[in-house]
């Protein structure tokens, strides 16, 4: 491990970091944007152009507010749960290939963190422990509405994970790999998986908007029943935290969706590209087409969280249990059975 | 039981469709009815920089009137005063002085006036009772301030501006 | 750099797998199995079984102990509703401990070291081998091992049935 390569990933590692914060800066602005415009309003405009500023004003609202913590509260676990809900949220950054290799200075620089043969696998297992930031914040807090919201966290997160697996081991069957870069290089041009795997990719949609918990499926934080949710006694920074991990999630998984079912970095005339415009012009091209998928999957996260109401948890359950998970299997033996008949 | 007045229907749920039971076609069809708002205008007026207009029998802030040459035309007779139903309105009468003819109409003025405007409920009886003309709800808003007495409106606030010779 | 590594994990599992036993609050306890979860996983990733570490860490750390946390969080155990333990309880609690550890310290014995040199592929822990491993000599237990699981999971459907309901 030469030094380089430690500054290499150093740099990378704090390039993504920031670009996830700010994205998520800026996607509580465009969420507030998206419904006001949805809604034939205006949304925020007075801070800054457009109202461009809005995140700053709010962040430091965030900052300002007194901190609270409740007296029966388990102090440490009360601190530990944002935290842990941020850390979940930000490391799966950190699998996903955002472009292809670049060449400075005769190095060739892999814009991949880390690439795991288990990449898929890493991803699934972030995502399954993104769920105990929320529940030890919910118990931490004392509350029994908070307990109440983080158990429904919990039993929703572990039912649609079931199903949000399944769908990813038809696509397994198509890909042959498990790791994220392969999957990606297999899409090239218009290869996407999407046109293999439409069925697993609805499933996988469904399940990352549970996993995400997002509207229909925020029934963790519904306030009408839970008067905040798990975070209901959290104030300040902590709450900012919180809100915070949620929108992260949102364009983690909108980058997981784009990677594994819509090409990640490939786009057609992607060859066309590389052959006329070549050296580092063509990856950064790639990576910044990845950037656009991941903007219109979050701006269709958000496009139907202001279109369908909340599921009552029954629905939630049945959909997951009864809708889903019986269509991912029906999914896998189609898909193996097509993959058997081919290579007969 | 039968119902009297036949108009009774009873209505028997049909079984869902495939579609309806899928419930993808019908969210789609949500996520288009909500695009189509996207690229429609927006209904918001940003108010402190533009006002939306107000209706011809629009009661806003009270002013009270001058006549053509500029003089006060109330003459402080308490009509408004004992006709409002809030009690928002008091004033002073004073004499008028030789020298002030050319600021008050009658010889009779009032020296005060005073609304005030947390009381006032904006019905417009102070306007119907003033024999003179004097006094019109034709103002703007009345603007949201931090303590009650800066409610009270006097003199300086109702009185119409002077006329300006051009 | 290796066994340093190890060394550490190790006494850091050790660690907290006692403090699984000590800790008076029985969430404490739980979040600290999972910690102890969590050093497995590293002691996997240190002998490169990569297929196994994340397994450990999606299954028991983000399956299995969620749900733990889930029952202990609904029951809401403290030192008022606890039931009084009678000394015949504590007797056996004793001789199965005892037990245990005879069987831990009988099954030392039989220990050697670890000879590095056994593995003798040491990408065996990857998916592609493991698989092949799994699905070629070890077929039936794998499979039995299934048929297994898949029987629990009946029972446990089973069991949630109320009777006549069947």
């Amino acid at each position: 491990m030469d030094l380089t390569f430690v500054i290499e990933k150093f740099a990378l590692v704090t390039i993504l970091f920031a670009i996830s914060l700010v994205i998520a800066m800026y996607s509580t602005y465009a969420e507030r944007k998206v419904a006001a415009f949805l809604q034939d309003r205006l949304g925020p405009d007075r801070a800054g152009i457009f109202g461009l500023l809005q995140p700053l004003a709010d962040g430091v609202k965030m900052f300002m507010k007194e901190e609270i913590v409740p007296t029966n509260a388990n102090k440490w676990l009360f601190m530990i749960g944002p935290g842990l809900a941020m850390l979940c949220a930000c490391i799966g950054t950190a699998v996903i290939p955002w472009g292809q290799d670049i060449v400075i200075g005769g190095r060739t620089i892999a814009l991949q963190v880390t690439d795991i043969n288990v990449g898929v696998l890493y991803l699934f297992g972030v995502v399954s422990l993104g769920v105990y930031g929320v529940m030890i914040g919910g118990w931490a807090s004392n509350n029994k509405y908070s307990l109440l919201s983080a158990i429904r966290a919990a039993s929703q997160n572990i039912s649609y994970e079931i199903a949000m697996g399944l769908s990813i081991i038809a696509l397994l069957l198509v890909t042959n790999t498990m790791s994220l870069k392969e999957i990606v290089a297999q899409q090239h041009g218009w290869h996407w998986n999407v046109f293999y795997q439409p069925l697993g990719f609805i499933i996988f949609l469904i399940c990352a908007f549970a996993e995400t918990n997002r509207a229909p499926f925020d029934l963790p934080e519904c306030e009408t029943e839970l008067i905040g949710g798990y975070h209901t006694e959290y104030s300040s920074m902590k709450l900012g935290f919180y809100l915070f991990a949620e929108y992260i999630n949102m364009f983690v998984s909108s980058a997981v969706m784009a990677t594994l079912y819509f090409g990640g970095y490939n786009y057609p005339g992607m060859d066309w590209v590389a052959i006329h415009i070549g050296g580092n012009l063509a990856p950064i091209i790639g990576t910044l087409v990845l950037f656009v998928k991941i903007f219109a999957f979050i701006f269709f996260f958000m496009w139907v969280r202001w279109t369908i109401p909340r599921f009552r948890y029954d629905q939630l359950m049945g959909l997951g249990w009864r809708g889903l998970i019986p269509f991912a299997i029906a999914n896998i033996i189609i898909t193996g059975l097509v993959i058997a008949i081919k290579n007969f | 039981m039968e119902s009297l007045s036949k108009k009774k229907k009873v209505l028997i749920p049909e079984p869902l469709s495939l579609a309806e039971r899928l419930y993808l076609p019908t969210i789609v069809k949500g996520l288009a009815t909500t695009i189509s708002h996207f690229f429609k205008k927006s209904a918001t007026i940003r108010y402190p920089e533009v006002e939306r207009e107000f209706s011809t029998n629009w009661r806003g802030m009270h002013s009270l009137k001058r006549d053509e040459e500029g003089k006060e035309r109330c003459t402080a007779c308490g009509l408004c005063a004992l006709s409002c139903p809030a009690e928002a309105i008091t004033m002073l009468a004073a004499e008028r002085k030789p020298e002030e003819k050319h600021l008050y109409r009658e010889e009779k003025y009032a020296s005060v006036y005073e609304i005030n405007m947390l009381r006032c409920i904006f019905c417009g009886l102070c306007e119907e009772a003033c024999p003179k003309e004097a006094i019109y709800l034709d103002g703007p808003i009345v603007p949201s301030d931090y303590l009650r007495k800066d409610f009270i409106y006097g003199k300086d606030k109702l009185v119409e501006a002077p006329l300006t010779v051009k | 750099m290796g066994t340093s590594v190890f060394y550490f994990v190790a006494a850091l599992s050790i660690l907290f797998s006692l403090m699984v036993i000590f800790s008076k609050n029985p969430i404490h306890s739980i979040l600290y199995l999972i910690l102890t979860f969590f050093t497995f996983t590293v002691h996997y990733v240190l002998l490169n079984a990569q297929f196994l570490a994340v397994v450990n860490f999606i299954v028991y750390m983000g399956a299995i102990m969620v749900l733990f946390l889930f029952v202990l969080m609904l029951l809401n155990l403290n030192k008022e509703n606890e039931p009084n333990k009678s000394a015949l309880l504590k007797i056996v609690g004793v001789i199965a401990g005892c037990c245990l550890i005879v069987t831990l310290i009988g099954s030392l014995k039989s220990v050697s070291l670890n000879d590095p040199l056994v593995l003798r592929n040491p990408n065996l822990g990857l998916v592609k081998n493991l698989g092949k491993e799994l699905f070629g000599p070890f077929m039936l237990p794998f499979e039995l091992s299934s048929i297994l699981l898949l029987s629990a999971m009946v029972g446990a459907v089973l069991l949630t049935k109320k009777e006549g309901n069947i």
